[in-house]
C-alpha cells in the first residue's frame, strides 16, 4: 500500500519534470561531433609493437576518467578529453578506428602495473613524466606541459598570489596526485584538505570550507569554466609537468613510433585540432604551442 | 621494513584518525541508537514513526551518499560541517539506525514477564524502560551491538574520500609515491585495522561471556 | 508486536495528551521541513530546471543512471548467490567435528571479518595482477563482496543452527541419519528460515556495499552518479550535483525497501507453512519484523 502510495507520488512528480527541459539536455544537442583520420594502409616490420597491434586492429588505452578537458567519461559512457583524443590520434596511425579502442580506467594507483603486465597498451592520463616512473615504464612525448597553479574564490579574498601564500591556508587537491605531494614537500605550512575527485574541491571552495584548490592549471581551467563567477586563477604556474604516453619498458621501437606520430601532428595541425575540440571548448583557449618530444 | 620505518609517522597519524573516528562516531551512534530504539517501543505514535522512518532511511542508503549529504549538502541549507565533525556525524547518524535495531531486537527479546511485573508495581514506561528492561536488553544486546560497531570501524574507511585523512586515504598517497610498494602499503593498512578489528573482537567475547546469562 | 506490555493501552486521558504531542510534533517536523525547503530554495537548487536533468533524455543522465542501476543490481545479484552459498558452506565447515575444516573455516572468518570491504576489493583489482592473475573490475567487486559478506553470513547461519533446538538433532541421529544428513535436512533449513530477517538485511547491506566499486571503476549506480557530476562540473559547475546525488539516494532506498518488502512477503508466506510454523512455535523466539531470535542474538554486520 505504502510502496504504491509512494511509487505514484515519484512518477507523478516524475511526469512533471518530464515536461521539462534543462540547460544540460539542449547543450547536448548541439555538441558537435568529431572525427580523426584513419589510416588505411598501414606497414609495419614484422614482431614490432605497431604490427601486432595493427594485425589486430584493436588497442587498449588507459586514461583517467575525472580529469577535466583531459579525460572525463560523457553520460553515455564513452570517455572524452583531450588525452582521449591524443589516443585515438595514436591510433589512427595503427590503422585502428576510434571505435576499435577499448578504454580503460586507469588511476595514479594503477598505471604503471598496468603497464607493466599488459593490461593496457598505452596510458595517456595526464602522467607526469619523472625520473621515478622511468625506472617502471617508458615515456614517449610529453605532448603537453602544464604546470600546477591555484584556483581561489572570484575576487581573491584571502590574496593568494602564489604557493608561498598558502601557509596556514585550507588548500584542496587531491589525496594521491603528484600537486598534493608537491605541496607537502615544498610547502608545508599549507594546511590539506585532499578529496578523491576534483570537483569535490570545487564545491568546497564554493561552500568556504577551503581556501584555495591546487592541482595542474589545464584542470583548474575546466573548474572555472564551470563557474566563471565564483572561481578565478591564479595564473602563475609554479611548476613544469610535462604529459607523456607511458608504455612497456624497452620497447624503443613503439616509443620512437609514437613520438614521430606526434611530432607529425604537432605540424599537421591535428594536435591543435583535439586541443580546440577538447580542453580548448571547455575553457575557450586558443591551443598553446607544441611542446618539445623528448628522446631521452 | 625500511619502508615501515621511513613512514612511520604517516602509518601513526593515520592509524590515530581512524581509532579517534571510531571512538567518536561509535559514542553518538551509541546513544543516538538507543535514544531511537526508545521511540521505536514508545506509545507515541509520531515518536514511533520518526524512528521507523529514521531508520529505514538511514539502514537503506550508502554510507558514501550520506557522507555526501552531510559534507556537501548541509552547505546547500547554509550549515557548514568542518570535515572530521561531518566525518563523525556521518558515521554515527548512519550507525545509530544498526544500533537502534540491535537495541530494540534486544528490547524484544527481554521475556514480558519482566515488563508486566515492572507495570503491574506502577513503574512508568520511562522508568521500566530504564530500570528494567534496557539493562537486561543492554545484555543480550552485546553481540549484534558489537558487530555492528565493529563493522562501523570498517566503514570509516569511507572517510577517506571526505577529506579525513585516516588509514585507506595512505593507499593512493603511499602508492602515488612508492608505485613498486602496492603490497607493501596494503598489508601496513590491514595491519592498522586490525590492531583495532582484532582486540575488539576479543574484548567482546570476553564481555559477551561476563554478561551472558541463562535464561 | 501485539499488545504492548511497556505501556497501557492508553485512556480517555491519555489519548488526548498523546493527539496534543502528536500535533505539537508533527508541526515541529513540518517546521523543519518548510525550513530546509526554504534554505534549499534560497540556494537556488528547488530550481526546476535543474531537477529537469534527471528526466530530460537528451541530457543522457536517465539512461546513465538506469543502465548503472542495472550494473549494481548484476553485481549485487551474483554476489547475493555466491556470498549465501558460501557463507553456508562456511557455518557448516566452523561447526564441523574434525579440527582440519574447523580451523580454515573460523581463520577465513575472522579475517574477512576484521578488515574493510574497501580494502579487500582494492587489494583483488591491483595486487593479485602482480602474480599473474588478471581479473576484470566485475570480478574483483564481486569477489569483495563474497569473500567480505560470506564471513559475516556464515556467522549468522551458524548462530540460526546453533538455535535450533537440541532434541531436532538427537532425534535425527537416533532416527539414524548421517551427520551430513542431520545437517542438511534438519538444521539447516530451520536455521536459515529463522535467520531470514536478518539475512535479508545483511543482503542489504551487500547491494549498499556494491557502491564500493567506485574504488575500482566498476560503473555501479553511485560511481556513474559521481561521473555524471564530474562530466557537468567544467559545463555547469555544480549546477547538477545535490540533484544527481539525490537521485541516487532515492534509488538505493526504494531498491533496498522493495528487497525487505520482498522478504517480509516471503516470510509470511513460510509462516503458513506447517512445518515452518513449528519452529515459530519454540520458545523463547520472539522477533519483531526485522528483529532477531533473542536467544541467538546476533545482527547484521553493516557496511
Amino acid at each position: 500500500m505504502r510502496i504504491t502510495r509512494y511509487a505514484a507520488t515519484m512518477a507523478a512528480v516524475g511526469l512533471v519534470l518530464a515536461g521539462c527541459s534543462s540547460d544540460a539536455g539542449e547543450q547536448a544537442e548541439e555538441a558537435a561531433d568529431n572525427t580523426v583520420e584513419v589510416q588505411e594502409n598501414v606497414d609495419f616490420e614484422a614482431g614490432t609493437t605497431m604490427a601486432e597491434l595493427a594485425e589486430a586492429g584493436s588497442i587498449t588505452i588507459g586514461t583517467k576518467y575525472d580529469q577535466p578537458g583531459f579525460g572525463l567519461l560523457n553520460p553515455d559512457g564513452v570517455p572524452e578529453g583531450f588525452d582521449v583524443e591524443v589516443g585515438k590520434l595514436i591510433a589512427a596511425e595503427l590503422g585502428i578506428a576510434p571505435e576499435d579502442i577499448t578504454w580503460t580506467e586507469t588511476v595514479s594507483a594503477n598505471r604503471e602495473p598496468f603497464i607493466q603486465n599488459g593490461q593496457v597498451d598505452l596510458v595517456v592520463a595526464t602522467y607526469t613524466i619523472n625520473d621515478a616512473r622511468k625506472q617502471l615504464v617508458d615515456f614517449a612525448g610529453p605532448y603537453y606541459v602544464a604546470g600546477q597553479d591555484i584556483m581561489v574564490a572570484k575576487g581573491n579574498p584571502e590574496g593568494i598570489t602564489g604557493p608561498q601564500d598558502l601557509a596556514g591556508k585550507n588548500v584542496c587537491s587531491v589525496e594521491g596526485s603528484t600537486p598534493a605531494q608537491n605541496i607537502r614537500d615544498q610547502y608545508p605550512d599549507a594546511q590539506l584538505t585532499l578529496f578523491d575527485v576534483y570537483s569535490k574541491c570545487a564545491d568546497a571552495l564554493t561552500n568556504g570550507q577551503v581556501d584555495a584548490v591546487t592541482t595542474d592549471n589545464v584542470i583548474l581551467t575546466g573548474l572555472v569554466a564551470g563557474n566563471p563567477d565564483g572561481f578565478e586563477l591564479v595564473g602563475k604556474p609554479f611548476t613544469e609537468e610535462p604529459y607523456g604516453i607511458g608504455l612497456e619498458l624497452g620497447d624503443t621501437e613503439f616509443r620512437n613510433f609514437i613520438n614521430d606520430v606526434l611530432e607529425e601532428s604537432f605540424e599537421n595541425g591535428d594536435w591543435a585540432a583535439a586541443w580546440d575540440r577538447t580542453a580548448g571548448a571547455i575553457t575557450g583557449e586558443e591551443a598553446p604551442e607544441p611542446p618539445q618530444v623528448d628522446r631521452y | 621494513m625500511q619502508f615501515y620505518v621511513d613512514n612511520f609517522g604517516l602509518f601513526r597519524d593515520a592509524f590515530l584518525t581512524t581509532l579517534s573516528l571510531s571512538l567518536l562516531g561509535g559514542l553518538l551512534a551509541l546513544v543516538l541508537g538507543t535514544l531511537l530504539a526508545a521511540f521505536r517501543v514508545s506509545p507515541i505514535t509520531p515518536l514511533r514513526g520518526l524512528a521507523t522512518f529514521y531508520v529505514e532511511t538511514f539502514r537503506n542508503t550508502p554510507l558514501t551518499v550520506v557522507f555526501f549529504f552531510i559534507i556537501f549538502g548541509l552547505p546547500q541549507i547554509d550549515f557548514v560541517i568542518g570535515f572530521f565533525p561531518g566525518a563523525v556525524l556521518a558515521i554515527g547518524l548512519y550507525t545509530a539506525a544498526f544500533v537502534c535495531e540491535a537495541v530494540r531486537s534486544g528490547i524484544n527479546a527481554v521475556a514480558s514477564g519482566q515488563a508486566e511485573a515492572a507495570r503491574a508495581l506502577g513503574l512508568t514506561f520511562g522508568q521500566s524502560l530504564r530500570e528494567v528492561v534496557l539493562p537486561q536488553a543492554f545484555r543480550t544486546v552485546v553481540p549484534p551491538l558489537g558487530n555492528v560497531l565493529l563493522a562501523m570501524v570498517k566503514n570509516t574507511s569511507i572517510a577517506a574520500g571526505f577529506a579525513v585523512s585516516e588509514l585507506s586515504s595512505l593507499l593512493p598517497r603511499l602508492v602515488n609515491a612508492n608505485a613498486g610498494e602496492l603490497v607493501l602499503v596494503l598489508i601496513g593498512v590491514v595491519v592498522g585495522y586490525m590492531l583495532i578489528t582484532v582486540p575488539s573482537a576479543f574484548a567482546l567475547h570476553r564481555v559477551e561471556r561476563r554478561v551472558a546469562i541463562l535464561r | 508486536m501485539s499488545t504492548p506490555v511497556l505501556f497501557d493501552l492508553p485512556g480517555p486521558k491519555a489519548r488526548a495528551r498523546i493527539r496534543i504531542g502528536t500535533i505539537v510534533g508533527a508541526l515541529l517536523i513540518a517546521g523543519i521541513v518548510a525550513f530546509v525547503l526554504i534554505r534549499l530554495n534560497g540556494n537556488g537548487q528547488l530550481d526546476p530546471q535543474r531537477w529537469a536533468i534527471l528526466t530530460d533524455p537528451r541530457s543522457g543522465v536517465p539512461q546513465a543512471l538506469g543502465e548503472a542501476l542495472l550494473r549494481t543490481l548484476q553485481v549485487a545479484a551474483v554476489g547475493m548467490v555466491l556470498a549465501t552459498a558460501l557463507g553456508l558452506l562456511l557455518a557448516v565447515g566452523r561447526l564441523s567435528d574434525h579440527a582440519w575444516v574447523r580451523a580454515p573455516a573460523s581463520t577465513f572468518i575472522e579475517f574477512f571479518r576484521a578488515i574493510p570491504l574497501l580494502v579487500v576489493i582494492f587489494a583483488l583489482y591491483f595486487v593479485l595482477p602482480k602474480f599473474g592473475l588478471e581479473i576484470s573490475a566485475f570480478a574483483a567487486l564481486t569477489g569483495g563482496l563474497v569473500l567480505y559478506n560470506s564471513a559475516v553470513l556464515a556467522e549468522i547461519f551458524r548462530a540460526g543452527i546453533l538455535s535450533v533446538d537440541r532434541g531436532q538433532r538427537e532425534a535425527a541421529l537416533g532416527l539414524g541419519m548421517r551427520k551430513s544428513q542431520v545437517m542438511t535436512l534438519v538444521l539447516l533449513p530451520q536455521a536459515v528460515r529463522r535467520m531470514l530477517p536478518v539475512l535479508v538485511a545483511q543482503l542489504v547491506v551487500l547491494l549498499k556495499d556494491s557502491s564500493l566499486g567506485f574504488i575500482i571503476s566498476y560503473f555501479e549506480l553511485l560511481r556513474q552518479a559521481r561521473s555524471l557530476v564530474e562530466f557537468f562540473v567544467p559545463r555547469f559547475g555544480n549546477e547538477y550535483t545535490f540533484q544527481i546525488y539525490v537521485a541516487a539516494g532515492l534509488i538505493y532506498i526504494m531498491i533496498n525497501v522493495l528487497l525487505s518488502q520482498l522478504a517480509k512477503y516471503i516470510e509470511r508466506r513460510t509462516r503458513r507453512n506447517k512445518k515452518a510454523a513449528a519452529v515459530h512455535e519454540l520458545p523463547g523466539v520472539e522477533d519483531g519484523p526485522t528483529g532477531t531470535p533473542s536467544r541467538t542474538g546476533l545482527s547484521t554486520t553493516t557496511t
